[in-house]
């Protein structure tokens, strides 16, 4: 596991415990140590209100945003009440309803991620799962009012990018964001689940490797040891980064902001070959 | 979001298969020929069997008319990728050798019933009809020589979801693809989505379902979650029926099922009614 002093050279596998550490800040920590105010509002005003997707005005640094994120707990009552952050399609039409209040009022959005992934439950499936995700991913890419994306955890496949199309991509140094769970690719390319730590590695899946493919914008540098041994410093980091992102995005021409976030979004994986 | 578990399943039913058509959905068997002769169509049940990307398109372009785009579009190995089995490269490289095809969507333009169409069609045999780097660029080009030809665009998905092999650019194919599909309905062309048997994971979960008419064929499996995962979720065991297209009509996701034989004539009628 990590020194107590950097968390510089570590593997893929110890990035993904340090990134699943049930003291690491959430989404409700996070909110509380950046916004000073926060109102949260429920509902996808279809079928339910989805714990392990929250949502509500906040005000960061005086600025009215909406914040969007996935819930988890420290322990397991807590993981149960939100589901251990496993949204369903309630969850991703919640925040696109928000983010569409948002957009008329042209206040900025910013986004929490941390999930294993969406719920894999049969009433996920019966309320369109795949729909709900495939529309949340259009419906980002065209909202006219920034968004900003925090990856502060586990970005676990398109349970995460549901959330996550924005116009600056900030990723925490020691989460990690992935089209599979390394145990699952283990368990399918492996054929041994016990191989996870080979298929994070073969996955890349860090901050850093996602920098360099050109998948996130920024990294957040974390306190020493990781986020869950400093909240407040975490945050503070966070928060800085956040208030840079929206600084550079405020006052462009929301068509502009869009024709900008496609082109963005169309360079991911360009083919140069 | 695994190509492979439909790939087990498959490969379960190997030994049958020398001398037997077993149809996937209802275990009945049939002689090579006779399910041959009846197009992949269960003769027995009506499920629409798998068919290659090439057949497809025969079936669905005006004759003569199609023109295959982006064919230079492949594969990128941006993370060296290995597993168990070896290289990412050297797997693909067997597989493009195998189909003839450079990635997991032929797109092209066509006529379908004499309207102007941009048209792309999945394969399952290449890598499980994966969504790669390739494959998501193709269809973001896709769209974009749609709206610049004035094109409505119709996919027939065929997946089980992103390549893990190209890691997380496979994921934000996801993004890409219903970003620039987006675009292509602001330009107020229409979309059709025809999603085949079986599309699933991060396919489902973008374009496939993106369609201004979404259409698929008998008993196609169609979902977001595997099987397995769920039933190991929830601790139940789910229905037969689950997730097939019968299901998706009836939880209201899916226009239409269409017939094979229809096919062709009910799209071209959607693209006439979505025409100004
Ligand atoms: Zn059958």
């Amino acid at each position: 596991m990590a020194s107590e002093k950097t968390t510089k050279n570590l593997s893929a596998w110890e990035r993904v415990k340090l990134a699943r550490d049930p003291n690491r800040p959430h989404f409700r920590d996070f909110i509380a140590l950046v916004a000073s105010d926060f109102e949260e509002l429920h509902g996808d005003r279809l079928v339910s209100d989805d714990k392990a997707l929250a949502g509500g005005f906040a005000t960061i640094d005086g600025r009215k945003v909406l914040v969007l994120g996935h819930n988890k707990g420290k322990n397991v009552e807590e993981n149960m009440a939100a589901n251990f952050g496993m949204a369903n399609p309630d969850g991703y039409r919640k925040a696109m309803r928000l983010a569409k209040l948002a957009e008329r009022f042209s206040i900025p959005v910013v986004t929490f991620v941390d999930t294993p992934g969406a719920y894999p439950g049969d009433t996920a499936e019966a309320r369109g799962q795949a729909e709900a995700i495939a529309k949340s991913l259009e419906f980002f890419s065209l909202l006219k009012t920034p968004v900003v994306v925090v990856i502060t955890g586990e970005g676990g496949s398109g349970g995460a990018l549901a959330i996550a199309v924005g116009d600056k991509v900030l990723m925490m140094e020691n989460a990690v964001y992935s089209v599979i769970s390394p145990e699952g690719c283990a368990g399918i390319l492996w054929r041994d689940g016990s191989k996870a730590p080979e298929a994070a590695e073969a996955l890349k899946i860090t901050a850093q490797d996602l920098k360099s493919l050109g998948a996130v914008d920024e990294i957040v540098k974390e306190p020493a040891g990781g986020a869950q041994k400093n909240h407040a410093a975490a945050a503070k980091a966070v928060k800085k980064a956040i208030i840079a992102a929206l600084d550079e995005l405020e006052g462009v021409d929301a068509e502009e902001l869009v024709a900008r976030r496609y082109e963005k979004i169309r360079s991911y994986g360009r083919f140069s070959k | 979001m695994s190509w492979f578990e439909k790939k087990k399943e498959k490969v379960a039913i190997a030994p049958e298969k020398a001398i037997w058509a077993v149809c996937p959905k209802c275990a009945s068997r049939f002689a090579p020929e006779e399910w041959k002769k009846a197009s992949s169509i269960c003769p027995k049940c009506g499920y629409a069997g798998r068919v290659s990307a090439r057949a497809r398109i025969a079936m669905t372009a005006d004759e003569g008319t199609f023109k295959e785009v982006f064919r230079e579009v492949s594969y990128s190995d941006h993370l060296k990728f290995r597993d168990a089995a070896g290289a990412y490269r050297d797997k693909i490289e067997a597989t493009i050798r195998k189909t003839g095809e450079t990635e997991s969507i032929v797109m092209g333009t066509c006529e379908i019933g004499g309207i102007r169409a941009m048209l792309g069609v999945m394969d399952f045999s290449f890598m499980g009809g994966s969504l790669g780097t390739g494959t998501g660029e193709r269809i973001a080009r896709a769209c974009e020589q749609a709206i610049e030809e004035r094109r409505p665009l119709v996919i027939f998905s065929a997946s089980g979801g992103a390549r893990m092999h190209e890691g997380i650019l496979s994921l934000m194919q996801m993004a890409k693809t219903s970003a620039a599909i987006g675009r292509l309905k602001e330009a107020g062309l229409a979309y059709i989505s025809v999603l085949t048997d079986p599309t699933t994971g991060g396919v489902s979960a973008s374009y496939a379902m993106l369609g201004d008419i979404n259409i698929t064929e008998p008993r196609a499996l169609i979902g977001f979650a595997g099987r397995r995962v769920i039933e190991n979720t929830i601790h139940q065991k789910l229905p037969d029926d689950f997730q097939s297209a019968e299901y998706l009509l009836e939880h209201g996701f899916i226009d239409r099922i269409v017939e094979r034989k229809d096919m062709k004539a009910f799209i071209a009628k959607m693209l006439r009614y979505l025409s100004r």
